[in-house]
């Protein structure tokens, strides 16, 4: 039966080659190759496309998509962490209502979510025309950072809150009680119990969040109208606009190490936070 | 007598209606051990709850040392709880897991070195200080939890059905170490079980519930012997319950014919039932018998046989190491100080 079972994986391994393990190849040979990429024999070996991502104008934009990725899942952890913490102290009949305020947006197209932000947020939008309407000033927030970080916290915020919510369910009650028996007040649980159990939750979330918002291009193409360039629409233009596969591929490849590198760390700090707990007092 | 330092006075908790507990009041003595006994849903553990600050109590008043706690929040009790399925803290090794009490009391650090290994030393788990809870047995984790209440010095200690998901050789070392522990360290032990043979080895008193509704409250060898009830006698060991009628003081009818008993008190001609213990039989020779009857059933138990015997209108356990095969007819004995005679209760 065992023998027989594994043979089921086979697809899998052929999808995953096919795929996933060919088309990384073939972005890390035309990121370290040069010449015309439709005709193989005219490419070669070269690390100029690398070279190139160390342009002061390139460094900038990777830096601004760091920054806006990061801004942007320090407010979802803000904003998902309460949010996870009241859904999972309701009541169960509630519990599912609130959860699938979370999930529809979510089955809803995601260009079309963004366009909504759009219609809200633009300078004629819905937003201002209230604004104006109760004599308010009107805000210029959009094209512009501020759009994108909201557009980006709109859209990758449920992947904060569910994460956190499952780690946040696991937590047997009991523990909780325990906690309050050894003296611990609802802040001193929450701070030494809660807390530190929903550390994996979090750091999903985190990953979960970050990951998407570091390489979008449509949220800043859409919300930054075009003038808020990020690492994503940089390599979206190399495909589609400029035609250099060879720089698209280097910093797709780059893009991706400097993900690898933040999951890293993010992961060091989960299994440091589980050994003895002392630290955290 | 040493002085009450629980008490609970007409206790009654409802559950979206249902009620789980049933105007019960009680009090407990100070380094007593005291065992509440009820089969799942009797109310034990919605009791234990209460006193832990878990519950609130719908109706009545509960007293530590004299003084009113219904309102104090279970952080401001001094009264500690080992948790059924232990509830440890999985994110912290054994120390910081025992430590968690002492850091919220900012015990300083010498001190509570001191009280942890004193602690450990106690439910012998010397040199796993930073090990994690995980990787601990059952009984380790139990002993943890244990640890992790008694640091705190409570005054009280409430244990809900600790040992219920241990093996019973392991259950049975438990309970032996629980009631050297109590001895040792002098703290008032509340103790929920279903299981009556640790109830009745390890208390000093214990609390029969039923419903929401105290049945009994009295030594292991009062419940066991002197059941107030049906349901006492039915839920405590093995036990034949017959229907019998009360003549007059120390004479009793079951079975056809009247025996002599110890009890008294009863109306003249009251129906009553009548218990005795599968142990307190013996089997003779038919003409020696008080009542003549044909086995129907035997059963080895390790210890002893259990066998069922037809007579007297009544089928009769009796457990004896003297064996009588199936249709042998026998007579059964048994002493006036063996038939319990219980008021018929509802």
């Amino acid at each position: 039966m065992k023998n027989k079972a594994k043979y089921l994986a086979y697809p899998y391994i052929v999808w995953m080659a096919i795929f996933i393990v060919i088309p990384l190849l073939l972005v890390l040979i035309y990121s370290l190759t040069a010449g015309n990429v439709n005709d193989p024999s005219s490419l070669s070996f070269s690390v100029e496309s690398y070279t190139r991502v160390f342009d002061v104008m390139y460094l900038k934009v990777i830096w601004k998509s760091f920054k806006l990725a990061i801004i942007s899942t320090v407010f979802c952890l803000v904003l998902g962490y309460p949010v996870a913490l009241i859904i999972s102290n309701v009541k169960a009949k509630y519990k599912s209502i609130l959860l699938m305020f979370f999930l529809v947006p979510i089955w809803m197209n995601f260009l079309l979510r963004t366009y909504a932000w759009m219609a809200i947020l633009s300078p004629n939008g819905f937003l201002n025309r209230v604004l104006s309407l109760l004599g308010l000033p009107t805000l210029s927030i959009m094209p512009g950072q501020t759009a994108v970080v909201l557009g980006m916290i709109y859209n990758f915020l449920p992947f904060m809150v569910l994460p956190i919510y499952t780690s946040l369910s696991k937590i047997n009650r009991n523990v909780l009680e325990a906690a309050m028996d050894l003296g611990a007040n609802n802040f001193i649980t929450f701070l030494k119990v809660i807390l530190p159990l929903t550390v994996p939750g979090i750091i999903s979330g985190i990953t979960m969040v970050f990951m998407p918002a570091v390489s979008t291009f449509v949220i800043s193409q859409l919300l930054g109208g075009g003038k808020e360039l990020l690492i994503g629409n940089l390599i979206e233009q190399q495909f589609t606009v400029q035609r250099d596969w060879h720089f698209g591929s280097a910093l797709s490849i780059i893009l991706m190490i400097m993900i690898l590198i933040s999951m890293a760390v993010m992961s060091k700090v989960d299994t440091d936070n589980g050994n003895g707990g002392a630290p955290t007092w | 007598m040493s002085k009450k330092i629980i008490e609970l006075k007409n206790v009654t908790k409802r559950y979206n209606g249902v009620v789980a507990v049933n105007n019960i009041s009680l009090y407990i003595r100070e380094n007593e051990f005291i065992t509440l006994l009820g089969p799942s849903g009797c109310g034990k553990t919605t009791t234990l709850r209460m006193i832990g600050g878990f519950e609130d109590p719908d109706e009545g008043d509960i007293l530590f040392d004299g003084a009113r706690i219904n309102d104090v929040p279970p952080y401001k009790r001094n009264i500690n709880t080992v948790f059924q399925r232990y509830a440890l803290f999985t994110h912290m090794d054994v120390y910081e897991n025992i430590a968690f009490g002492l850091r919220i009391k900012k015990v300083p650090k010498d001190e509570m070195d001191r009280r942890i290994k004193r602690m450990l030393k106690l439910v012998d788990l010397e040199g796993f200080e930073h090990r994690h809870v995980d990787s601990l047995s059952g009984g380790q984790q139990q002993r943890v939890a244990i640890a992790r209440a008694l640091v705190n010095e409570p005054k009280v200690l409430l244990l809900d059905e600790p040992l219920g998901a241990l093996d019973l050789k392991l259950r049975k070392e438990m309970q032996i170490e629980l009631m050297d522990m109590q001895k040792n360290v002098g703290i008032t032990f509340i103790y929920v079980t279903h299981d009556q043979e640790e109830a009745l080895t390890m208390s000093d008193t214990v609390v029969v519930m039923n419903k929401g509704v105290i049945q009994q409250i009295g030594t292991p060898v009062d419940i066991y012997n002197e059941p107030q009830n049906r349901f006492v006698a039915d839920f405590i060991g093995e036990s034949n319950i017959i229907e019998g009628i009360m003549h007059e003081d120390y004479l009793v009818e079951f079975s056809g014919r009247k025996f002599k008993c110890v009890d008294k008190g009863f109306n003249h001609m009251e129906e009553v039932d009548i218990v005795i213990r599968p142990e307190d039989i013996d089997i003779t020779e038919p003409e020696k018998g008080l009542i003549q009857g044909v086995v129907t059933s035997v059963v080895f138990k390790g210890v002893h046989y259990e066998m069922l015997v037809e007579g007297g209108g009544f089928e009769y356990m009796i457990q004896s190491t003297d064996m009588q095969p199936v249709g042998a007819n026998v007579g059964l004995t048994f002493n006036p100080e063996d038939i319990h005679v219980m008021k018929r209760g509802s």
